[in-house]
This record gives structure tokens, C-alpha cells and sequence, in this order.
């Protein structure tokens, strides 16, 4: 993690957050949004996915809910309003966070380790996961958080300036502030930084396919593979998420997928085995699976987190199911975050945490030892 | 617990009302849990052509009449002043929860808030003790209410200019930060609700609008509400210091809402008052249900709108009080 601000920066910057993301190193000092002032409407941009209804209703089309908001009402995300039938987004520009962030802290292993990627977020989501990490700003509404003005060509220039290799949309839900992702995509392609999203693929066909022209890579977090699951803690659907996985395969892009195994609620071994042979048939077996060990939070306070053997247990009804690439994460020195070659069955990366230690990919992406190509995006 | 601890908390859980909501009723234990009893099974629907002028503008003192007459006719005493008294205390801070989410058309009128305020204070709470709020000081503004912050004068301010709880309130299904309003300023709680129909949850009224409290009511919304909106009335802060609940229905809205149609408002000329927001919000469905019937429109169930969430209120793991109308005791004035 690099800090690359003035002491005097990071204090300003550190007094106006609200401290979700800890452990990350903020790196900007922005202009200062206060809310419930007028400065709040410079954020607000015409939303680019809805449906006009008759009465100043509008229809949401940009996640599967679909919500049908009434004049001066918000979403279900809280981040969208109808303004006289009119339907905007609220957070375009309005970061609550920013920070520059290992790569692997995403986690993305197969999409350029060792950088780094500048990692922004605003308030609100368009689901309410029971397990959130970072709910104090996901579950909250764009006025009830001190917020930073940083427009796409901002965001852009800290990315480069900070060397950072990518930017993240993360920590929320970078669905619910898709057009900002957007802009801020085609700003850092311009710049020569290239675009991620850390995302639960709660999103439609279309604003997910524009999403796709501009980014380079995107994690799913796949949270159950189950309804039941998903209807109960999440207040989400399981079936659009697996068609977002399924289009994001069709549009060849890079995807890799984490499961957070909570005890007692999503880690049944029939569950994990249909959901590994699900993935192998639909999408391959090259896709890399990050199976997460589960802290109490939130609203599951009242949980253990998940014992390790659950989790190498999981990995290994992965590996069993012809999955290439199934790792253990949040236990930091497991083998399991190592990458091996399915081959030669060496290890091609060595990870501790967030940290490197051994990289034997060549620079056409193949194992040093036996010339496999390894699957991802290495340059 | 003691025997008379233990009945004072049935009584108090199977109305959902506490015991502590008449603090300046006069009498012994006994008497007052029997009068609590009495209040928690009856409301009142008062109504008066006599509150409009010939232009159909609100006429405050009538609405104020209209007020006294209704807390008259709830407690059984002659005198709104007794009645108010039988509520507050002169150390009480008295928060009046209004809605102004529609803007002036449709939001809690001030002829009724400036009549609420009358009658706190003539109970003894000093004016500075008396905060009119809502989620938002743009709201209020909207609404036609004028923001007033001075320390030694009535109140009136959104819960944006003090923020939220650090505590995450949790309930069943609904987990919220509560205004610091009700939670840090306020003792007690008069609950000024909006008659009107409501585009998602069917309709809102008393229960509802406490979603004007908590900082993430867009999380609430689906199923019809239910059971979101029953689970946030459960918050303990909700539930300990509503000590009334005052419907305005001087105008109400029975298709539409939240926001204000007129082609679908109509002149209630009424109030409902009561200390069972469940009661309150059953028989609110019932008026808005017969107004759609004779205007054409389907019921509520028939429109895919049913408020379930006020059988869920009334159930037994809610208990905030009675559904059931033949229950109630309705007096009409």
C-alpha cells in the first residue's frame, strides 16, 4: 500500500471519511461535500437506464429489481432519485472513499499481481447482505455521508499519479453508480490505467454489456447458490447473477468469482458441489474461485467465523469438480492462496496476504516450468 | 418481577402501549393501567365542515376546536387541557413527528401542528422544549415550514441537521439508525402522520411514518412493506415515546401517493386520533378503501397493494396493537 499525500492532506482527507474501509491508505484531498446543501445537485446526472410511467412514476432499468419510484423518491439502492419524472443518479463524482489498494485485496489474482489499483466507492447498494463489510457506507444514502467531489478526469489523474495500474470500483455496489464507472473507465483509458469492478452482478443485460466495452476486469461476488439464501440474507435473486456470469463469459471478459462461506447458512457440500459444476459447464474451468473466510458483522454478528477446514473442504469440492483455480482467502499463509499450474501442478504464484513472494509466469503468461498457458490478464 | 411489574408490563405489551405514556394521569397504579387499557381499545374520527372558509382554506382555530374536541372525546374529560396533561409533564421534550415528503399539497398541515403545539404547552412544556420535525430541513421547506434552530424558541429542523444514531436499531427484519431527534432531543413523541394512499405499500399513515425516522427507509420498501414497517415500529425508541399518534385527514389522498395528485385528493375535513397506531392504520384502510370504492377504483388487495404490514403489527411476535376493528371502540364526533 502506497501513501503518496502530504501529511497535512492525509489529516484533512482522514477528518472528512467515514471510516469504512480501514487498512487501506488514503491518497486525495478533494473538495469537501457537505450534505443536505446545495452543493449536493452538482452530483446528480440525468440516470442513464429508466423508463418514463405515466403520473411522474419512473421504472428502474438498470438492476433486476426494476424499482418503480415515485416523484421525489428514491430507489431501492438510495443513490437514484425521481425528480419530477425525471430520473437521476445522485453519486456521479461523489466518492466516499478512496484509496490505493493491492490488487490482490479485490481479490483478483489473475489480472496483473503485484499492482496496485486506486479503489473508489460511494453510498448505497441495490441489495442488503446481512454479512455486509462495509455497510456503514453501502447502506446509506449519498446526504447522510461526508462525501469528496471527484469527477472521472480526476479520479484518472490520481490513478496515474499514484502508479497505480487500474482503477476499482468497489467497496459498495459500483452497479448503483454505473454511469460514474463508466466515465471514469473511458477517463483512465485515456490516461493508460485500466478499469475493474468488484461487483454482486445484481445488474441488467444491457447496462452490463456497455459496462463490458469499458472494463478490463470484473470479480463477482457469487454469495450463495441457492434462493433461498439469496431471498432471505441477501433481499437479492441468484438466477440474474448467474446470467450476468454467463454474459460476462460470452462477452470475454475477465472474471473471477468469490464466495464468502458463512457456517450454517451457505456452506452445505451439495450446495458447493452443484454450484462447482455449474460454473464448470457454464462458464469453464479456468475461472478462478476465491472461496472467503466469513468475520461476524453486521447483522450476523451472532456467527462464528467459518473454521478453515470448511473452507479447504470447499476448495477442495472445487478442485474435485475439474476447476482449475479455486482459492482460500482471508486466511492469509494457507497454501490455498497460492496459484498452481493445473499441469505440472507447480506453484506459478506464491502469496502471502495481499503479498507476492514468487511469481513464475513468463512473459507470455505460462508456466515458467512446463509452458502452460496460465489463464488471465498478466500485461 | 414482581406481581404488579408483570402486569404492568402484559398490559403494556399487549397494546403496545407503555405504561409510562401517561405520566400525568392522576390515580394509583391501578387506576392508570385500567385507563391505559380503556385508551389503547378506542380512537377518535373527528370531523368539521366548519374548518375551511367559503374559499376552502383552512381555518386555524376551527382546526384547533376540532383538536380539543377530539382529545375530549378520547380521554372522557371535559377540558383538552386535563387531557393533555394526562400525557406530557413540564420536563418532557416533545417531539412532533409531521410528513412533508409531497410538498405543500399534501403534507401535515400547520393549522394542525400550530394546535398540537397549543395544546404541549398548555400542559406545561415550555415552548423551547417543543421540536416540529421531519427526515429533512429540504423537506420541511418544501412543505412550507420555516427552519428555527434558536435554543430558547420553538423548534423546527429535519433530522439533517443533527444526524443519526451511532446505535444500529435492529428488529426482525429491519436494522436502522434512528433520528438523533427522537433518540437524544426528545422524551416523548406526538406522531402527526399524512392520510394517504401509498403507490407501493398500499397506504400510509401511522406506522409509516416513522420511516421518516430512520436513516435507510428505501431498504423497506418491498413487500409492500411488510414486515419492514411493523419491525421499525418495534424499535424501542419508537415504541417507548409515541405517546400519541394525531392523523391529519383535513385533506387526504386515496390513489397517487406518496406524492401530492390532486385529481385524487379529497377534503377529509378530519383528524384520527389515538394511542393504536395499528388501530389507527386499520381503519384508515377502511376510509381509503371506501373512497376508492365509490370513486371507481379497485380496493387496495385488488390494486396488489394490501398493507399486510399492519396484520404483521398486530400479530404476536409485534403485539403495537389491534387490527381487528370490531375490537375497537370508534367515536365519531
Amino acid at each position: 500500500m502506497r501513501n503518496i499525500i502530504s501529511r497535512r492532506e492525509f489529516l484533512r482527507a482522514s477528518a472528512g471519511f467515514s471510516g469504512a474501509c480501514l487498512g487501506s491508505s488514503l491518497i486525495f484531498s478533494g473538495e469537501l461535500a457537505f450534505a443536505g446543501t446545495k452543493k449536493d445537485d452538482i452530483f446528480r446526472r440525468e440516470a442513464r437506464y429508466y423508463e418514463k410511467l405515466p403520473n411522474r412514476r419512473i421504472k428502474c432499468k438498470l438492476c433486476p429489481r426494476e424499482c418503480v419510484i415515485d416523484d421525489q423518491e428514491t430507489g431501492y439502492c438510495g443513490a437514484r432519485e425521481n425528480h419530477d419524472g425525471k430520473y437521476y443518479t445522485l453519486v456521479y463524482g461523489r466518492a466516499v472513499s478512496a484509496n490505493v489498494d493491492p490488487i490482490e485485496k479485490k481479490p483478483l489474482f489473475h489480472f496483473l499481481p503485484g499492482t496496485t489499483a486506486f479503489s473508489i466507492a460511494t453510498a448505497g447498494c441495490n441489495v442488503l447482505c446481512k454479512f455486509c463489510q462495509n455497510w456503514e457506507i453501502s447502506q446509506a444514502r449519498p446526504d447522510q455521508i461526508r462525501s469528496y467531489k471527484l469527477f472521472p478526469k480526476d479520479v484518472a489523474r490520481y490513478a496515474k499519479n499514484a502508479g497505480t495500474e487500474s482503477i476499482a470500483y468497489t467497496y459498495n455496489e459500483p452497479v448503483i453508480f454505473t454511469e460514474y464507472v463508466e466515465d471514469c473507465a473511458e477517463a483512465g483509458h485515456e490516461q493508460g490505467v485500466r478499469s475493474v469492478m468488484i461487483t454482486n452482478g445484481y445488474i441488467q443485460a444491457e447496462p452490463m454489456r456497455d459496462l463490458c466495452r469499458v472494463l478490463d476486469a470484473v470479480k463477482i461476488d457469487l454469495k450463495a447458490f441457492t434462493e433461498d439464501f439469496y431471498r432471505k440474507i441477501v433481499a437479492g435473486k441468484l438466477k440474474p447473477v448467474l446470467d450476468t456470469l454467463t454474459l460476462l463469459k460470452s462477452e470475454n471478459e475477465w472474471t473471477e468469482i468469490v464466495y464468502l462461506v458463512i457456517p450454517t447458512l451457505n456452506d452445505q457440500a451439495a450446495d458447493l458441489k452443484k454450484m462447482c459444476h455449474w460454473i464448470y459447464n457454464e462458464l469453464g474451468p479456468d475461472v478462478p474461485l476465491h472461496f472467503s473466510r466469513f468475520y461476524p458483522i453486521y447483522r450476523l454478528k451472532n456467527l462464528p467465523p467459518t473454521p478453515l477446514a470448511t473452507l479447504e473442504k470447499a476448495r477442495n469440492i472445487a478442485l474435485d469438480a475439474g476447476l482449475h483455480y479455486a482459492y482460500i482467502g482471508n486466511v492469509p499463509g494457507n497454501e490455498g492462496e497460492n496459484t498452481y499450474c493445473p499441469n505440472c501442478k507447480k506453484i506459478i504464484i506464491r502469496r502471502i496476504g495481499y503479498q507476492i513472494l514468487e511469481n513464475n509466469l513468463d512473459s507470455k503468461g505460462r508456466c515458467k516450468f512446463c509452458k502452460t498457458s496460465i489463464p488471465g490478464v498478466w500485461h | 418481577m414482581k406481581r404488579r411489574q408483570f402486569l404492568k408490563t402484559s398490559v403494556a405489551a399487549g397494546s403496545g402501549i407503555y405504561f409510562g405514556f401517561l405520566p400525568g394521569c392522576q390515580g394509583n397504579e391501578q387506576t392508570k393501567t385500567r385507563k391505559l387499557k380503556e385508551l389503547s381499545r378506542r380512537l377518535v374520527e373527528a370531523r368539521s365542515e366548519a374548518i375551511r372558509d367559503k374559499k376552502g382554506k383552512l381555518i386555524g382555530d376551527e382546526v384547533g376546536k376540532l383538536l380539543s374536541r377530539a382529545m375530549e372525546n378520547f380521554f372522557g374529560e371535559s377540558g383538552a387541557q386535563k387531557c393533555w396533561r394526562q400525557l406530557f409533564t413540564p420536563e418532557d421534550v416533545v417531539g412532533i413527528k409531521i410528513n412533508c415528503l409531497a410538498g405543500r399539497g399534501m403534507s401535515t398541515h400547520r393549522e394542525l401542528v400550530d394546535a398540537i403545539v397549543e395544546g404541549v404547552k398548555s400542559a406545561g412544556v415550555p415552548e423551547k422544549n417543543i421540536i416540529i420535525w421531519d427526515r429533512a430541513n429540504r423537506d420541511l421547506k418544501k412543505a412550507g415550514y420555516r427552519i428555527q434552530t434558536n435554543r430558547n424558541k420553538l423548534k423546527i429542523y429535519g433530522t439533517d441537521q443533527v444526524g443519526y444514531s451511532r446505535r444500529l436499531y435492529e428488529y426482525g427484519e429491519a436494522g436502522s439508525f434512528l433520528s438523533n431527534i427522537l433518540v437524544e432531543q426528545c422524551t416523548a413523541i406526538v406522531n402527526v402522520p399524512i392520510l394517504k394512499d401509498h403507490g407501493i405499500v398500499g397506504l400510509t399513515n401511522a406506522l409509516k411514518n416513522f420511516f421518516g425516522a430512520i436513516h435507510n427507509p428505501n431498504k423497506y420498501h418491498d413487500f409492500s412493506g411488510d414486515p419492514y414497517i411493523a419491525d421499525v415500529n418495534m424499535f424501542s425508541e419508537i415504541r417507548q415515546k409515541t405517546r400519541l399518534t394525531v392523523t391529519d385527514a383535513l385533506t387526504a389522498q386515496f390513489e397517487g401517493g406518496p406524492p401530492f395528485m390532486p385529481q385524487w385528493a379529497w377534503n377529509f375535513n378530519g383528524i384520527l386520533l389515538g394511542m393504536d397506531r395499528v388501530a389507527l392504520d386499520a381503519f384508515a384502510w377502511k376510509l381509503i378503501d371506501e373512497k376508492r370504492k365509490t370513486s371507481g377504483l379497485p380496493t387496495l388487495k385488488e390494486a396488489g397493494r394490501e398493507p399486510t404490514y399492519i396484520r404483521t403489527a398486530a400479530d404476536e411476535s409485534h403485539r403495537l396493537g389491534m387490527d381487528d376493528l370490531s375490537k375497537i371502540e370508534l367515536i365519531q364526533v
